[in-house]
């Protein structure tokens, strides 16, 4: 008897951990975490995680099952990758030609730093080497009457 | 330094020359080359489909919805007076309805008199495991069942024809 119930207990130990091994909980933040990088298919700059299209949530599906199987989210991404191109990506990965992506943000910042800071430097060295300023057409008499015209209002 | 500024305008010039030739929705397909990704489900009549059971005959598969208007509603003809003209050679023709409401699609297999078989892929796995990103969109598989080509937008005989006589003239290897 004793044995027999024994046996049973080891039984239900065996299933219960043969079906947790089948299929791994997965938290809904890691669905939403590997959907925010995909983009919805038929959407227009939308992600997985923010589109309610009916592909959007199949595609949701399709993630939660595949990491519920056991995949990382680097594999699952990989699936998507491998049957949608590179495109299936919301922010391009960075090697080859998209890096250009990347950097051309970056190097416009900086060449437009540079492109000020010169012609700043040019500006103030020319009005610096240009001495007092001297109006032209303003001779001595019309600066004597400015003088007094303006010495006589009130 | 004069002519710094106008050169810097050029890499971004020849940028923009490059993108606007490019066509936007013209996606290049990672899978065209690769083996068709097998699927089996059933036809709306009930009967059980597998791609796998298509090896050795060239396929036409067609991914559709009742909703896709006009592209779909072009094309549908166009799918079964070719399915209807190839089928003796070895060809046979599977449409895919995905996104859809069973009644309609129903429907629109009856509106068009759609002879060859047809099934729904409900979860999306298909489409997915196709990189369908909208309909309709055609995959042409040779004999081996390697996809080798693929079709965004409404078909037309010429394609179906250019596509379908090519892999026909294969040898199966």
């Amino acid at each position: 008897m004793r044995t027999r119930a024994s046996v049973l207990g080891l039984a239900l130990v065996v299933v219960a951990a043969g079906a947790a091994a089948e299929t791994r909980r997965v938290a809904e933040q890691q669905v939403q975490d590997v959907a925010a990088q995909l983009r919805c298919v038929v959407c227009q700059n939308l992600s997985v995680a923010d589109s309610p299209s009916e592909t959007a949530t199949q595609m949701r599906t399709i993630v939660r099952e595949r990491l519920e199987a056991g995949e990382t989210p680097e594999q699952v991404t990989r699936y998507f990758v491998d049957r949608y191109g590179e495109w299936i990506l919301l922010s391009p990965p960075r090697h080859g030609f998209n890096l250009l992506v990347w950097a051309a943000p970056a190097a416009a910042v900086v060449a437009g730093f540079t492109l000020v800071g010169l012609l700043l430097a040019r500006w103030t060295r020319r009005r610096a080497s240009a001495g007092p300023v001297v109006p032209s057409g303003v001779d001595a008499a019309m600066r004597e009457r400015i003088r007094r015209e303006t010495e006589m209002e009130p | 330094m004069r002519w710094l500024i106008p050169l810097s305008a050029v890499p971004v010039l020849a940028l923009l020359a490059y993108g606007f030739r490019v066509n936007p929705r013209d996606i290049p397909s990672p899978l065209v080359g690769r083996p068709a990704a097998a699927f089996s489900l059933q036809t709306f009549e009930g009967a059980p489909l597998a791609l796998e059971a298509q090896h050795g005959r060239v396929v036409v598969l067609n991914f559709w919805a009742s909703w896709c208007h006009p592209a779909c509603y072009d094309e549908a003809p166009v799918l079964e007076r070719n399915w209807r003209a190839y089928r003796g050679r070895g060809v046979v023709v599977i449409g895919v309805d995905i996104q859809d409401k069973l009644e309609a699609a129903q429907k629109f297999m009856r509106d068009f008199s759609l002879s060859f078989p047809n099934v729904q892929d409900t979860t999306g796995q298909v489409s997915v495991d196709y990189g369908v990103y909208g309909v309709p969109e055609t995959f042409f598989i040779d004999r081996r069942g390697r996809i080798r080509a693929k079709h965004v937008g409404a078909l037309t005989d010429e394609v179906f024809r250019v596509n379908v006589e090519r892999l026909l003239s294969e040898t199966t290897g």
